[in-house]
């Protein structure tokens, strides 16, 4: 049981906001690549995850409304692999929330719908000084790190 | 600036008296900065657009309404929830075009002009040109392009408040250009 990682995409797919509990593996990179590499480079890579990130959930979500038999409500809500599960929640104004975890985590739907109206409104929208291309508010940063780590799922093995 | 509130005591604590007089505050400044009522009237969409804009996220955040099926199921929503949940009132949606993309929105009672009377001097000043501004930035955030204006205003001696609003397209999400 655990949490991975949360992406927050603005209605661009800008990334917001990027944090990671329990990740042990970078994007495509074995952990001695990790530690050589130095820190624009990770940049970069952190970039390029966010664009590969943005452009398939926009690839998935239209796939699914276009197969979808009926006209769907909440559409893409999540998929799976063998190792994680990815959950995707879209509020109406086209922000984007993302949460990967491992498998044993089967709804995060409450999860990302409370970060959103509890911390994201509260938070950023209401500071009129949040504003652009990220979240830089400290008060916003820890509350989310706190709420994300009083999860009942979130417990991080040993390292 | 953020602040913490509990939601559920806040709207029988907010004093409307001081909001509308503030409102007025604001009108009043924006008469004596600008030279024309036109121009005062466009500063107030544009303030207006740009809190829609923002409160559109609390509205959803509070509302949990998801997204509307047709113009018709969002002049409701408009009307029995975003103005009862921010100006305490809930007015009536009528007088749609044949085609079902035009509705007015006749308010019986405008708590923004509780204690105004126009001077002649400003007569086509359109003092709450705010909500106008509110309407159209939230409902852009939400991939809905409208024109909103009013068509009354008990201000200037008409027996209603009536704002039209006219539906002119879906905004089409685009893919983020790559820079590849």
């Amino acid at each position: 049981m655990t949490v991975h990682n949360l992406y927050i995409f603005d209605r661009n797919g800008n990334c917001l906001f990027y944090n990671e509990w329990n990740r042990k593996k970078q994007a495509g990179i074995s952990k001695d690549e990790y530690k050589q590499m130095r820190m624009f480079q990770l940049e970069m890579r952190k970039y390029l995850e966010f664009k590969l990130m943005y452009g398939m959930l926009f690839s998935i979500r239209s796939f699914v409304s276009k197969m979808s038999p009926l006209d769907m409500k909440d559409g893409f809500l999540s998929f799976q692999t063998s190792k994680y599960r990815l959950h995707f929640y879209e509020t109406p104004s086209g922000l984007k929330f993302v949460l990967n975890t491992d498998l044993s985590v089967s709804n995060a739907r409450d999860t990302l719908q409370h970060i959103y109206s509890n911390l994201y409104v509260e938070h950023i929208v209401k500071n009129p000084l949040c504003v652009g291309q990220t979240l830089d508010s400290e008060i916003f940063c820890s509350k989310l790190d706190s709420f994300i780590k009083a999860l009942p799922y979130y417990s991080p093995r040993a390292a | 600036m953020s602040r913490q509130s509990n939601r559920a005591t806040d709207s029988k604590k907010m004093n409307s008296e001081l909001f509308t007089l503030t409102y007025g505050a604001l009108v009043t400044q924006l008469c004596k900065d600008y030279e024309n009522d036109e121009e005062v009237n466009k500063q107030l969409d544009k303030m207006g657009y740009n809190i829609g804009v923002r409160l559109i996220e609390d509205f959803l955040a509070r509302s949990s309404i998801g997204r509307c099926q047709d113009f018709r199921e969002t002049a409701d929503v408009i009307a029995k929830v975003a103005f009862k949940m921010y100006l305490g009132i809930t007015p009536s949606v009528t007088n749609w075009s044949p085609a079902g993309d035009e509705f007015s929105l006749i308010l019986e009672s405008n708590p923004l002009v509780d204690f105004v009377e126009l001077p002649d001097n400003h007569s086509t000043l359109i003092y709450s040109n705010l909500l106008c501004g509110i309407l159209r930035g939230a409902l852009e955030m939400v991939q809905m392009a409208v024109d909103v204006r009013f068509a009354q205003d008990t201000l200037r001696g008409d027996n209603v408040t009536e704002i039209r609003m006219r539906f002119i397209k879906r905004i089409e999400e685009n893919i983020p250009a790559g820079d590849e």
